[in-house]
């Protein structure tokens, strides 16, 4: 079949076909984030696996204090603020007042394994059909640097000026492993944003999450290793050979549960 | 549901009017002496549909509440003085994102540990925001077991028409002690107003409509303050509309007794005996804290330049600031409290009435 010349090839006519758009669940707005962070990424994922599933008229996120906490101006669907580490305790109540929506939090390391443990740990272990998203850089962001319960050691930062030193800092906190030992517990994967393939399999974990969530299978984690340039000190393109070389050796990645 | 009559712990009569005014939420710790509320909750609230959840800390239990809350439940959480203290940051994210929610303190004696014993302390906390930021809750403190049922209908009504969190203040002695309640009536006192109130703000999944979003964070230049003098006007708006009192022997007296909750029940006895006596002495009993109902006490003042005021109180003097603030000088106020398991008798009180009125 002869092309058209005056409109070109296009959807219509069969020559062309969408593979690639804007996520209807992402609104088309710059984000605040620094060049080379994984927010925004990440985000991105979580709105296209939002498309995917047909769930963005039911899904509720609760986003988190700490760099994304403007998260809800990215998302275009409902969602509500937490206090700092409390966002899995209003996602609990928000999935047991309305189980017919989908509910996702989006939590830093600091949020969600330092102020928020409590909350997390209990949310896993009374099996809360929950989706969430865990992302861990090793750095307090939106305070400037300080340390993360997730800070490798001998990593510097501002509340570690000489490096993490396990003797008064104690070590980087694995809590997608301590939760893997709950019973509550369906499914946890760590994943990294450090490349185009590794980026893949992020999206391809956060849907299994909330696929889990759909099919009423319980509490699901996915660990996100996410670059920070800004607070590591180092170019965008060093931050991911970072996660590569140093973060996925302290924290290897793949299915934890 | 019929109207009867049982016996029944101020704990349980909050726990029942609660889910009687529609509460289908209820997250909790235990703490004494309380108790009695969770557990009520825990046997009742699934019956009634609703969700319960023994929750993790004081903490997560206050932010299920801002959960549930935003996601449109009527929602309630229940502790004493200790435990209300951890929920207070809770409180303020619930007053900044302007979610309605019922919270119960059952007051104990601080600070700290302090005990189990009855107190009136937490007047300030509860009365002055408690958390951080400028904002209020709306605080009703019941005397009765019944009354403590009854609020909780206006507790709910009232939260919702103004999206505000509700606190209801009571001591250790209204939630154990047991009293004839009717249950299943609709509430004597007058609800809101929930005309148009149909919780359009919640989060229950954007179908057909542009999100939602719960929120109490202003970064925008000039927006918190914007946000912020609208509060004002909501505040300014509830302390002139949702004043409630109690009062008796206004009309002659000389000498005004003021006190709220357990303490009201001692001085009313208190100033029966005294009128037996023919001493002209009255009283008012402030069921709202906050607002406080200060227009019946400007109104005394103004047309009665002789009146002295005596503020009695489970505390060191709490109530005492909004009395003195009320009158604004223009009435001597003396005082008479005792906290951390002590509480002024009826004697004391009659003794205290007799000295400064010879």
């Amino acid at each position: 079949m002869p092309v058209n010349l005056v409109n070109g090839p296009n959807e219509q006519n069969g020559y062309m076909k969408t593979i690639f758009s804007h996520p209807k669940s992402l609104r088309n707005i710059s984000t605040h984030y620094c060049p080379g962070c994984g927010h925004g990424i990440a985000h991105r994922l979580i709105a296209e696996v939002v498309d995917e599933l047909t769930i963005r008229e039911k899904v509720i996120g609760v986003a988190p204090v700490g760099c994304a906490v403007v998260a809800y101006d990215y998302w275009d669907f409902d969602c509500s603020e937490a206090a700092h580490g409390r966002a899995l305790a209003v996602a609990t109540a928000i999935k047991r007042v309305r189980p017919q929506n989908i509910v996702f939090t989006y939590q830093g390391d600091g949020d969600l394994a330092a102020i928020g443990t409590n909350e997390t740990i209990h949310a896993a272990n009374r099996g809360e059909n929950l989706t969430v998203i865990f992302m861990n850089n090793a750095i307090y962001g939106m305070t400037g640097g300080q340390m993360a319960p997730t800070t490798l050691l001998n990593q510097k930062t501002a509340t570690t000026p000489l490096g993490r030193d396990f003797r008064s800092q104690g070590y980087p906190l694995k809590i997608s492993e301590m939760l893997a030992i709950l019973p509550g517990v369906k499914y946890i994967e760590r994943v990294s944003l450090h490349s185009p393939q590794e980026i893949l399999k992020t999206k391809k974990a956060i849907k299994q999450a909330f696929q889990n969530q759909i099919d009423n299978l319980g509490f699901s984690l996915v660990e996100i290793l996410s670059p920070c340039p800004t607070y590591w000190g180092l170019s965008p393109q060093g931050a991911l050979g970072w996660i590569k070389d140093v973060m996925a050796k302290e924290f290897p990645l793949g299915r934890i549960k | 549901m019929a109207i009867k009559k049982i016996l029944i712990s101020g704990n349980e009569a909050i726990a029942a009017g609660a889910i009687q005014a529609g509460c289908r939420f209820y997250a909790g710790y235990p703490i004494t002496p309380q108790n009695e509320l969770i557990a009520y909750m825990a046997k009742y609230m699934p019956e009634a549909g609703g969700v319960f959840i023994q929750a993790e800390s004081e903490l997560a239990a206050i932010n299920m509440v801002f959960g549930a809350s935003g996601a449109g439940a009527r929602a309630m959480t229940s502790s004493s003085s200790p435990g209300v203290s951890l929920k207070q940051e809770g409180i303020s994210y619930i007053a900044g994102a302007e979610l309605p929610a019922v919270i119960v303190n059952i007051m104990r004696g601080g600070p700290g540990l302090g005990n189990i014993a009855p107190a009136q302390s937490d007047y300030f906390q509860a009365t002055r925001g408690g958390g951080h930021g400028d904002y209020h809750s709306l605080v009703f403190a019941p005397a009765y077991v019944q009354e403590a049922y009854d609020l909780m209908q206006r507790a709910f009504d009232l939260a919702d028409s103004y999206r505000i969190p509700a606190i209801i203040l009571g001591d250790g002695i209204l939630g154990q002690m047991m009293e004839p309640v009717s249950v299943g009536r609709q509430s004597s006192v007058v609800t809101g107003d929930l005309a148009g109130n149909t919780k359009n703000w919640a989060l229950t999944g954007c179908a057909g409509r542009k999100p939602n979003v719960v929120k109490s964070f202003y970064l925008g230049e000039g927006d918190l303050e914007k946000f912020n003098i609208n509060l004002q006007k909501k505040y300014k708006i509830i302390k002139e509309r949702e004043q409630l009192y109690e009062a008796g022997f206004l009309e002659d007296s000389r000498i005004i007794l003021v006190a709220y909750g357990t303490m009201a029940r001692v001085v009313k006895s208190a100033v029966h005996s005294l009128r037996e006596k023919g001493k002209k002495v009255g009283m008012i009993r402030p069921i709202t804290l906050w607002p406080f109902p200060d227009k019946v006490f400007q109104q005394l003042a103004i047309n009665n330049k002789q009146l002295t005021f005596l503020v009695v109180e489970m505390s060191y003097g709490q109530m005492l600031e909004d009395v003195k603030l009320a009158i604004n000088g223009s009435s001597p106020v003396e005082f008479l409290g005792r906290s951390g398991g002590g509480i002024p008798d009826e004697e004391e009180i009659i003794n205290r009435i007799i000295r400064f009125a010879r």
